[in-house]
């Protein structure tokens, strides 16, 4: 039996020599966790499966949009990785049948550029593209791609003064980008019954301005660097945390027209894997007037398989 | 064709699955504890983490006020626990002390800490 040649560099390139690994997630002795609603910028070895979320949204006079995706990630480099995710919806609206599918297929590349450990900091730079016609149009998925550059950070305040040490668990993740459509408008004609007209719909596709960031205490940290106030386990390894997940269209029309969630939830990190779940609460009327939810669970890839798929494909860091 | 690549992707994830797993090593507890005062100078500071660590690769020191060791130097795993780190320690004068560790687990992944405890008298 031959193996094809190009899978055996990739299991070769899996089993490079034993060196010591960094961890996904830290910066100097902080560990941020996975967030749901918004991505943080580390380039990691981890697996999202599976991120579930419902809420009911304004359109069509209110439809239940309940979504199950996958997201993997891989580092090729220590800093450079890639991510592909893809979600199935299932589209309720109100007083009609149900619809479901497939969305676009999503990736991702992210590099960090930037870590300073002392101050717990770093900044990552990201491009993300939703591969347009790759999901159903049943679920509204677009026909055309959109590319999302983005900017990611990531601070810890452990290097708050001692006199506040009880802040230093804290820490801010966060990420600004811009949504761009290949296609500004889509145009769509169809005959009026009545008249026998063609009529003609354009639909404006905005670039959209995405931002979001996490506030998060942990735990984790409180316990391990600053005091440890007898959390016994699982709360030792239990993260708080409320997420901004907002976006502005830039033009097109729909310029100004702010919409977005706050998600106040937890995360509970282990050896393995991490679980978190979030409530979703519409900041106003446009997106929406019901609270909804959002739960994940989140692989280390790193820590599973810490000698072959959990390693950069290519690359050392001590 | 289709059978060589379903045989290729069993053994794939067979070799990914069978690989011994570990993970990074939080601080689990420690004497003295974080964050904690102490009556009297302590012989050692222990400190013990979630999982098995590289001897080799893994350090623990105190340090006073001023930014000087005083720990011994003379850190060492526990001989029946490989998830135990422990230095010993000189008299120390009442103040606030130090401990910074910096560990390597036996799935070659790093993570570092401090904390602080106070020798009061």
């Amino acid at each position: 039996m031959r193996v094809p040649p190009l899978a055996l560099a990739f299991l070769t390139a899996l089993f490079l020599s034993t060196d010591k690994a960094l961890s996904h997630g830290f910066a100097g002795k902080r560990f941020f966790p996975a967030t749901l609603s918004t991505d943080d910028p580390f380039v990691a070895d981890e697996l999202s499966l599976p991120t579930v979320s419902s809420i009911v949204t304004p359109d069509e006079g209110g439809t239940r949009d309940t979504e199950l995706s996958v997201e993997i990630a891989k580092r090729i480099t220590p800093d450079f990785g890639i991510e592909a995710g893809e979600t199935f919806l299932v589209l309720h609206p109100h007083g009609e049948r149900s619809v479901s599918g497939f969305g676009n297929l999503e990736l991702g590349a992210k590099y960090e550029f930037f870590e300073n450990d002392e101050h717990e900091s770093i900044l990552s730079l990201g491009l993300g593209a939703e591969v347009g016609g790759t999901g159903s149009k049943r679920v509204g998925a677009d026909t055309f791609s959109t590319w999302t550059p983005a900017l990611f950070f990531g601070k810890g305040l452990g290097d708050l003064p001692q006199s506040v040490s009880l802040l230093r668990p804290l820490a801010v993740t966060g990420v600004i980008g811009v949504a761009i459509p290949a296609s500004a408008s889509t145009r769509t004609s169809s005959i009026n019954e009545e008249t026998g007209e063609t009529e003609l719909d354009i639909e404006r596709h905005p670039s959209v301005l995405q931002y979001g960031f996490a506030v998060e205490y942990s735990l984790i940290y409180l316990q391990e660097q600053v005091k440890n106030i007898g959390l016994r386990k699982p709360l030792d390894h239990v993260i708080p945390l409320v997420e901004f997940s907002l976006e502005t269209p830039l033009n097109r029309g729909q310029r100004g027209q702010t919409t977005g969630t706050i998600n106040p939830g937890v995360i509970w990190s282990g050896k393995y894997f991490q679980l978190g779940a979030e409530a979703v609460i519409p900041i106003n009327s446009l997106a929406g007037s019901n609270v909804g939810f959002i739960a994940q669970l989140h692989f280390y890839l790193d820590d599973l398989f810490p000698k072959s798929v959990g390693r950069p494909l290519f690359g050392r860091r001590y | 064709m289709k059978r060589l690549h379903f045989i290729f992707l069993v053994l794939l994830f067979s070799v990914a699955v069978t690989t011994t797993a570990e993970a990074h090593a939080f601080l689990d507890h420690a004497n003295p504890a974080v964050g904690s005062k102490v009556h009297g100078s302590p012989a050692e500071v222990k400190v013990w983490f979630s999982e098995k660590l590289e001897a080799a690769f893994s350090k623990l020191q105190v340090f006073n006020e001023a930014g000087q060791e005083v720990d011994n130097r003379n850190q060492r795993l526990d001989p029946g626990n490989a998830a135990l780190l422990i230095v010993s320690l000189p008299p120390l004068r009442p103040g606030i002390y130090k401990v910074v560790w910096h560990v390597v687990s036996v799935d070659t992944h790093t993570t570092q800490g401090s904390f602080k405890f106070e020798v009061i008298p």
